[in-house]
């Protein structure tokens, strides 16, 4: 399929994988390590282990240790795995061993790995062959196996098909691993759109430097990014292929082209146009005509976002005298106002699973992420005493989140869990960063 | 008498304009030159250095022909004219500022915007492009939208008071393009603001 040589690209790149051993045909809830709807759930204590090298040269040694970091980093990544310290092992399966015949699970055990991950690196010319192993030390048994053939250059790529294969396991969910993340940077002389793999690896510019482009929002195909731009001296919506750097415009009425965000199923876009005279949001066809307009107050209606289910689109409007976001439904067409603490609420984001809704509220000169439930209950604070946090993005797992703080002086790129903890900078460049939108899950 | 000099200036040189232009395209005879000189060299360089001189008079007569047509002006047109030039400047450095997450006009915008309109009416050719702005507080978004506010609302003004909305045009810039630079409530409230520009 197009879609996934596109995103996986280089050339003739072909990831072979099959299905290395027999899995023991266990249903999933045999090994229900993590429950992520428990919001005091503990982390897994896993041991990633140095691959074995199977093929005996310098280059393989060094191949095994940048995929046990890839892994190690990745899983740790997710909030849902504690990394056990390398210097605690009793074995290295590397030497010993790495598969169920040769694991000592007792000595696993004693380290207190519930986990434990072993592989083997192989490179013959320029192939690489990588194989991975999942234990369960309590259980005595491997919990899946993989192997994966590519090029030494697909060696990440290989590491995270298993981070994703392990975590659709654990959860039941595709984890991020095969998402990118969007988002603002200024240049020397504007504005771009640039994207990372999810982990803030890879930071590429999309868009060019000297324009003032902004608002990224990832089309729901993985591949296409409707930004704002003022490429033609004011604010029109353009598109742009992630990878192609194809850029078509898409809507430029007289006045403002700005925020727009994609149905759920990818047919239209909803953005805010100002060409009647006041700023209303409008349901646009995928060829940029208007198909309807979803708001009419006077005063700002800005922002615009679809529930996972493409029945309802949560806002900001200024209507009642401060910026605050409402919930329209697009069935009865009715509009009812979600947040009511706070004055200045804005950058709503619904949650994957459409049970909740993060957003950003300013008080003085302050900003901080907030998450509620879409009933307007359960209001919960995710950053505090940290400058500006802005922009809340949630990952497709609805795992993490991604938003753009001031706290280290110039404004990044950052990331925390769901629920606030962990809260660490993603992205680290030059000049500030902000608006980041997180991708869907391509290519699985 | 002032007027009668300067024309006979002009025809003097355009005279002598026209008389050196003349010498210079007679080509010059071959038995002008000693027979150990290329006389297609020698032509080449002088009619680059005749070129150079006829450029330089013709500068010099086109601007004596400016400055002619300045002094065919009145003392009273010529302050006219310096006047509406003025009126330009003033139009164009008319800011007009908004408080914080608001788009109505203050008194003293209104007062601005009156002298704006009374401008447009009298320079009926002109079409207006009215940049709306914002402080750093708040969200990019919001604020883009707030900016197409506020020059919207300047538009409104300008309208009411008899300008052909045909003639006006708003652009809203959100925080992107700040008027000075700082996070304290003087930049802040010199950042609210609508600008004006001539297309």
């Amino acid at each position: 399929m197009n879609r996934r040589t596109t995103f996986f690209s280089p050339g003739f790149f072909l990831l072979c994988l099959f299905l290395l051993f027999s899995y023991s045909g266990k249903a999933l809830a045999d090994y229900d390590y993590i429950n992520i709807s428990d919001p005091f759930h503990r982390k897994v204590p896993i041991a990633v282990t140095v691959p074995a090298s199977l093929s005996d040269d310098a280059e393989t040694g060094l191949l095994a240790e940048q995929a046990a970091d890839i892994l190690g980093r990745s899983l740790a990544f997710t909030g849902y795995f504690n990394l056990i310290d390398k210097r605690a092992f009793l074995d290295a399966p590397g030497e010993q061993g790495i598969t169920a015949r040769e694991v000592n699970f007792g000595n696993w055990r004693d380290v207190g790995a519930h986990l434990l991950v072993t592989g083997g690196v192989r490179l013959e010319g320029r192939v690489l062959q990588m194989e991975f192993r999942l234990f369960d030390p309590f259980r005595q048994e491997l919990v899946f196996g993989k192997r994966y053939t590519g090029e030494a250059s697909d060696l990440r790529r290989m590491v995270l098909r298993f981070c994703d294969e392990m975590i659709y396991r654990m959860t039941g969910d595709w984890g991020v691993f095969n998402t990118r993340i969007a988002f603002v940077s200024e240049t020397e002389s504007g504005k771009a759109v640039y994207i990372s793999d999810f982990d803030g690896e890879n930071v590429r510019r999309i868009t060019p430097a000297d324009d003032i482009a902004l608002t990224p929002a990832w089309c729901p195909d993985g591949q296409r990014i409707a930004y704002t731009s003022y490429a033609a001296d004011k604010p029109d919506i353009y598109i742009r292929y992630a990878d192609s750097g194809e850029n078509e415009l898409f809507s430029n009425f007289e006045g403002l082209n700005i925020t727009p965000a994609w149905k759920p199923d990818g047919s239209g876009l909803a953005a805010t146009l100002s060409f009647e005279g006041d700023e209303e949001i409008y349901l646009l066809t995928p060829d940029g005509n208007v198909d309807k307009r979803l708001t009419n107050s006077w005063g700002v209606d800005v922002s615009p976002g679809f529930s996972p289910d493409g029945k309802k689109m949560a806002f900001v409007s200024g209507r009642a005298g401060s910026p605050q976001v409402y919930i329209l439904n697009l069935e009865t067409m009715r509009t009812r106002r979600l947040t009511f603490e706070g004055r200045y609420n804005t950058q709503p984001e619904w949650s994957p699973r459409g049970d909740r809704i993060a957003y950003s509220s300013m008080s003085d000169g302050q900003s901080d992420i907030y998450v509620i439930n879409a009933d307007g209950s359960g209001l919960r604070r995710l950053t505090r005493d940290s400058g500006r946090n802005e922009s809340p993005s949630w990952s497709p797992d609805g795992n993490l989140i991604v938003f753009s703080s001031t706290r280290d002086g110039g404004s990044d790129i950052y990331v925390m869990n769901a629920l606030g903890g962990e809260q660490r900078k993603l992205i680290d460049m030059p000049g500030n960063q902000s608006l980041p939108d997180w991708s869907p899950v391509t290519g699985q | 008498m002032k007027k009668s000099i300067s024309f006979g200036l002009l025809l003097v040189l355009v005279m002598s304009l026209t008389m050196f232009a003349s010498c210079a395209k007679r080509p010059p005879e071959p038995e002008d030159y000693p027979p150990d000189e290329q006389p297609m060299d020698i032509r080449t360089g002088e009619r680059a250095e005749i070129e150079a001189e006829l450029e330089r008079q013709r500068r010099i007569a086109e601007e004596e022909l400016e400055g002619f047509r300045d002094r065919d002006l009145t003392p009273d047109e010529e302050a006219a004219r310096v006047a509406k030039e003025m009126d330009r400047e003033a139009f164009l450095e008319s800011t007009v500022y908004f408080a914080f997450d608001n788009s109505s006009l203050t008194t003293e915008a209104r007062e601005t915007l009156l002298r704006q309109a009374r401008w447009l009416k009298e320079n009926g050719d002109a079409t207006v492009i009215i940049e709306g702005h914002c402080d750093n507080r708040g969200t990019e978004e919001y604020n883009l939208a707030l900016g197409s506010r506020r020059a919207q609302s300047v538009k409104d003004f300008l309208v009411n008071a008899g300008v052909e909305p045909s003639r006006i045009v708003t652009i809203s810039y959100g925080e992107e393009r700040p008027a000075v630079q700082g996070d304290n409530e003087e930049a802040w409230a010199k950042n609210r603001r609508a600008e004006f520009r001539l297309r």
